[in-house]
């Protein structure tokens, strides 16, 4: 057993740094677009559209049954191929991991959301739209001012625990080769072979903001549960 | 489009001999992934639910680190850094066991005690869902703490989590493709090698996804059959009509408070 010698660490923590906030900022933007899409899905799902309802169905049960590594090689070969093909001139246009990454990860993650939202939607008791009707409220101002708050406050704890493991599966971009917080400290291992650390390091980061995010959330869970409804 | 399967490769073997390879080592992890994570799940589970304080913390903390770092991390430190950790003589014995075993065993052990964090908080939620009546009657009837648990309190809490186990169980054959950042060959890595091999990559990975479709729907229904089988009478069934088909967010939602653990 080799000693071990953390300062390597904390010389290499600029690096780690940038490569955190590539990770955090991939959560930011898949929970974004997979929230807005997310909702669109449970919507068109909830109104029972016809062919798209199908759709999005088979879509989300698909997301839902791959491992999202194979999820994230499709879209690395798919992406390209689907961008040439609408530019018009059909050959594929290289995008890079990056933009794949961030396509990818908002397209997943989008099943998940409207998994969490559709349930929402359906536990919103009828006297709500009642209500709204008896108020002449359009069908539009009904889902936007009194249903979807409601869902996304009832919801708001399974959402972000959601996002906590959107957090961490973020690592997954390791098989694109990109420089998120694993991948920044993996390159670095490979060059001064001081992997030990450089893992454990990592670990201890992940576990720190796993810890918080989830303390966060129990929190929230007492505070945001709506007054007298039944938890 | 799935011909270039049948063609064969540069080692004599036809590429649909790759996949099944690899479908084989995907079950093996997720199979005996699952007993280990079900083993050690429920006795930190029941950890998590017991009097005593020592105890509590140590199912707390075992709950908390495994849950919270991402999976692909923990690979790397069974794989990478645990022989480093080691005693020199051990950790040279665990460089040394041949492939692929070498990569077999940090990822089954990696995923059952991943799986067995989650498996637990599923158990705690079951067991919390039980009416402390169950508790004071057994205390009234002279049972001691292990006799509770064993007679009275884990047949019902385990019949009651076997919807909520359904996504644990997707989960884990969904994360046996993260033992190919370790070099195990299984079905992800191997529809990759196919597809880099043939550039045929649609027809690699699109085996690939049937197959994992067609495990999921074997997955999710066994589980149906299980639950359909074992289900205390009386409570209500895990689903309503009208749903999409791999739905475990509202089989955990129709659950009591605190269960909707989620993915």
């Amino acid at each position: 057993m080799n000693s071990l010698d953390f300062s390597i660490v904390v010389q290499a923590w600029p690096y780690l740094w940038s490569g955190l906030l590539f990770s955090l900022s991939l959560t930011a933007a898949a929970f974004l677009v997979g929230m807005l899409l997310g909702t669109l899905f449970a919507l068109v799902q909830h109104f029972e559209l016809r062919i798209l309802s199908q759709l999005v169905r088979s879509y989300v049960a698909l997301m839902r049954s791959i491992p999202l590594i194979l999820v994230l090689f499709w879209f690395f070969f798919l992406v390209p191929l689907v961008l040439g093909h609408l530019s018009g001139n059909g050959r594929p246009v290289p995008v890079g991991a990056t933009y794949t990454a961030f396509i990818t990860f908002g397209l997943f993650e989008a099943a998940y959301y409207s998994e969490i939202i559709r349930v929402g939607l359906r536990a919103v008791n009828k006297g709500q739209f009642e209500a709204c009707q008896a108020l002449a409220l359009s069908r539009f101002d009904t889902y936007r001012h009194v249903v979807l708050p409601q869902v996304f406050r009832v919801a708001s704890p399974i959402i972000l625990s959601q996002t906590i493991i959107l957090f961490q599966d973020t690592s997954l971009v390791y098989v694109l080769s990109l420089t998120d917080l694993l991948g920044a400290a993996s390159k670095l291992a490979q060059l001064n072979g001081r992997l030990v650390e450089m893992y454990l390091a990592v670990a201890v980061v992940y576990l720190i903001i796993g810890c918080a995010a989830s303390q966060f959330v129990a929190s929230l869970r007492k505070k945001y549960a709506i007054a007298g409804a039944r938890r | 489009m799935f011909t270039v399967l049948l063609e064969k490769t540069v080692d004599g073997q036809r590429y649909i001999d790759w996949l099944v390879s690899g479908l084989g080592w995907t079950l093996a992890l997720a199979f005996f992934g699952w007993w280990i994570a079900i083993a050690i799940g429920v006795v930190v589970g029941i950890g998590r639910t017991v009097q005593n304080p020592f105890f509590r913390a140590l199912a707390r903390l075992y709950v908390e680190i495994f849950r919270n770092i991402p999976v692909l991390v923990q690979m790397f430190l069974w794989y990478f850094v645990l022989p480093e950790l080691l005693p020199t003589t051990m950790g040279d014995w665990i460089k040394q066991i041949p492939p692929p075993w070498g990569t077999f065993f940090p990822a089954l052990w990696c995923l059952g005690l991943y799986t067995a964090a989650r498996i637990a908080e599923q158990v705690r939620a079951g067991i919390e869902a039980l009416p402390r009546g169950q508790d004071e009657a057994a205390a009234a009837l002279g049972l001691s703490g292990y006799l509770t648990y064993r007679h009275i309190i884990l047949p019902q809490a385990l019949r009651l989590i076997v919807p909520s186990l359904t996504s644990e169980v997707m989960g884990i054959y969904k994360n046996t493709s993260v033992a190919l950042t370790i070099g195990l060959m299984e079905l992800t890595a191997q529809a990759r090698q196919i597809s880099d091999a043939t550039f045929q990559t649609f027809a690699a990975f699109g085996a690939a996804t049937l197959i994992y479709l067609a495990l999921a729907l074997i997955a999710y229904q066994t589980m149906m059959l299980i639950d359909k089988a074992v289900r205390i009478p009386g409570t209500a069934p895990g689903r309503e009509a009208g749903g999409s088909d791999f739905d475990d967010v509202k089989l955990e939602s129709s659950l009591p408070n605190g269960m909707e653990v989620v993915k």
